[in-house]
């Protein structure tokens, strides 16, 4: 009986397989013509529910344009995905907010409005902070505000250690505090180098607090970053499941209360509050002192190509209403991050003090797709989490894994 | 006459339109779309715009002299070799067990299907967080009883081997309850025939069992390898196929070239998709001219 009705039933077996694996497009809503009523906005923050003071923002911009906002949130990793077929499909939103790193690349791919074209400003906001979306000497979208990576610690992991934050200096500073961790019996450092782009994120402060560029990752300084990473292994400051952590497993293993540092972003003040224990934030050190910069996290609000201009210049104004300077300290806050507007950031220092530390961290990070990177960033750093999780799991040397991430890095132009 | 086989021809067709539109939109489009993508050098730019250039079977022939194709396809292989081994052994012992009624089995045998019932993402992210390295419950039993802690995720030699049990424990309860209405349909004649012939209970599971349950061993072993081809989220969720490419298949090798990484490679994703289907579709062959051949002897 079951063998009879399975040869029937075994090509539509095959076909689903064969659709499972196949890529499949998905819908959104379309675009209308003629003076828009409503606008339909995207954005990475589902943790924000429609009552929340980040949509509350949005809805008062639009009803400041005359329109009514249709908002809709996605992970931030899907959103790209998302927002590249919607595209495809002439079903983008009006309005976008995006990750800094993904503008270059939706730019080039011809999905965004330049700000040129329909009126936007970026005057307020910190160069730095522009730079991720410069391509090809247009600017497209403006920063809504930037997270960055510092070293949260414990108070009392580090009392008991006998060490004083203010003593780490730099590298060598640091590997002296770790091992008066270990030593008091306690665990070192934590922080993420899983294989996808969190991994490069938590990796990118070390490789550029030693002086490396990301246009050659084989050289000296970008060597001795990822063999720093690896003493702290082998030595124990650091546990071996860095290898598998995400920034959010991470800092489950800080708030054990049983690590000395993590290495984490602004979006975990509210967590670290919650920690139990006290702690503290200090800059990530560059390898012979001085703040490292660590690369900017947050979002561009931009504005994809649309069909109908009126709607593409109304998105505009409810774009530049989310990033002025008297609106976006409500948004910003709404968000945890810092500000891109350097007045709205002294603001912001004023009200937290405890902000300060991560507004300096601000001021040095750099976009990851600047230096004129853009679309080659991704290209490279892809092989360098490779080359980072080589040498971490003692598949390759340090020197050899980063010599064959350039490689292929320079081989994927 | 003829204008009554005209009219039944029309229903005939009435009754096909919905079945035939179905395979075409949800089985040959998508399927098309896939080698499309596969034979054009997508960007970006062309993705959105249109416009991408054919370019053959170059995408391909990046894809095998990729060193990471290599490696995807021998953890493909032994994913799939090994989970369906586990799978069906540890599923036809447990059937049997549960064949000889007992109290509480059918209770028990409702547990055994848990695994089946819990969202992928609800067993994946239990798995991963037992062989944690730092705070697994697998390691602390581990120091527990005094052998090394392994870093069972992290490791590259162990990493396939972990996601590769997690689905192991997947896929049991499938085979347990395919297996187990198997068994149910043997006639207990044939079984008890056997015990006045003096057959004791491995001569009965090798001389009766066994045999009458191939077809259904059949079936079992087929879709079990279909599934554990595409088997996809729980080495992303544990693994995300790596440290460095130690646990990536070809799905999860597929999925990181099209959805991984800032820019995606589709074409060269859908590729390797390609090359899945094909291996699904070469099993199923197999099976067929297996089946063929049982059905004429």
């Amino acid at each position: 009986m079951l063998p009879a009705s399975l040869a029937r039933r075994l090509p539509a077996a095959l076909t689903a397989a064969g659709l499972a694996v196949a890529l499949t497009a998905c819908s959104a809503t379309p675009t209308s013509s003629g003076a828009p009523s409503t606008l339909s906005v995207w954005d990475p923050y589902p943790q924000f529910a429609a009552g929340s003071e980040w949509a509350k923002t949005i809805d008062r911009c639009g009803t400041e344009a005359g329109v009514q906002i249709q908002r809709q949130a996605y992970d931030t990793t899907d959103l790209t995905t998302k927002v590249l077929l919607a595209a495809q499909q002439h079903t983008a939103p009006n309005l976008l907010v995006i990750d800094n790193p993904v503008v270059s690349t939706l730019a080039e791919a011809g999905v965004l409005e330049s700000n040129q074209d329909v009126g936007l400003d970026t005057a307020q906001a910190a160069p730095n902070l522009v730079a991720a979306g410069v391509v090809g000497g247009k600017t497209y979208g403006v920063p809504i505000g930037a997270n960055t990576l510092a070293l949260y610690y414990n108070k009392a992991v580090l009392t008991a250690a006998g060490v004083d934050p203010a003593s780490v200096k730099d590298w060598a500073s640091l590997t002296a505090a770790l091992a008066k961790v270990k030593g008091a019996g306690k665990k070192g450092i934590t922080f993420s180098a899983i294989g996808t782009e969190e991994g490069s994120f938590q990796f990118l402060p070390w490789f550029w607090g030693a002086g490396a560029a990301l246009t050659d990752l084989a050289s000296e300084p970008a060597t001795a970053a990822l063999a720093q990473w690896k003493s702290w292994l082998d030595n124990g400051y650091a546990p071996n499941s860095v290898v598998n952590n995400t920034q959010t497993t991470s800092w489950q293993e800080f708030a054990t209360g049983e690590y000395a540092f993590a290495e984490n972003g602004t979006w975990q003040l509210q967590n670290a509050k919650k920690a139990g224990f006290e702690y503290g934030v200090i800059a990530i050190p560059g390898r012979t002192g001085g703040t490292a910069p660590a690369p900017t996290g947050g979002e561009f609000v931009t504005v994809p190509a649309q069909d109908n201009p009126d709607a593409a210049k109304t998105a505009a104004r409810v774009a530049g209403c989310l990033t002025s300077p008297d609106k976006v300290l409500t948004s910003d806050t709404a968000l945890t991050y810092v500000s891109a507007v350097p007045s709205v950031q002294e603001k912001q220092v004023a009200a937290q003090p405890e902000l300060a530390v991560w507004v300096d961290a601000v001021k040095n990070a750099k976009g990851r797709t600047g230096d004129n990177l853009g679309t080659r960033y991704p290209r490279i750093s892809q092989p360098m989490w490779g080359a980072v999780q080589a040498a971490l799991t003692g598949a390759k040397a340090p020197e050899a894994a980063m010599k064959d991430a350039q490689a292929a890095a320079a081989a994927a132009k | 006459m003829g204008s009554r086989s005209t009219a039944r021809q029309l229903v005939g067709w009435a009754f096909l339109v919905p079945l035939v539109a179905y395979l075409v939109l949800c089985y040959a489009y998508p399927l098309v779309t896939n080698v499309d993508l596969s034979i054009r050098d997508y960007t970006v730019r062309t993705f959105v715009r249109g416009g991408a250039p054919l370019i053959g079977l170059a995408n391909y022939a990046t894809v095998f002299g990729d060193p990471a194709f290599r490696t995807a396809l021998l953890n493909t292989f032994l994913f799939t070799a090994a989970s369906l081994v586990f799978q069906y052994a540890i599923g036809l012992a447990t059937a049997v067990f549960f064949a000889r009624r007992f109290r509480l089995s059918a209770t028990l045998r409702a547990l055994f299907l848990v695994p089946w019932l819990l969202p992928l993402i609800v067993s994946a992210s239990t798995w991963a967080w037992l062989l944690n390295s730092e705070s697994g419950l697998v390691n602390a039993v581990l120091e527990g009883i005094g052998v090394d802690r392994v870093n069972w995720l992290t490791s590259p030699s162990w990493s396939l081997v972990s996601v590769t049990a997690a689905n192991i424990w997947i896929g049991i309860p499938f085979n347990l309850v395919v297996l187990y209405s198997g068994l149910r349909n043997i006639p207990a004649e044939v079984y008890e025939a056997s015990a006045l012939d003096g057959a004791n209970a491995w001569q009965a599971f090798r001389h009766i069992t066994f045999p009458l349950l191939r077809p259904v061993s059949a079936i079992t072993l087929l879709l079990g390898l279909v599934y554990t081809l595409k088997v996809f989220d729980i080495i992303w969720i544990m693994t995300k196929g790596g440290p460095s490419g130690s646990s990536s298949t070809l799905a999860t090798w597929s999925y990181e070239l099209g959805f991984g990484t800032m820019v995606p490679r589709f074409g060269l994703s859908a590729a390797v998709g390609n090359v899945l289907i094909l291996l699904a579709l070469a099993a199923g062959l197999v099976y067929v001219r297996l089946q063929r051949r049982q059905d004429v002897a």
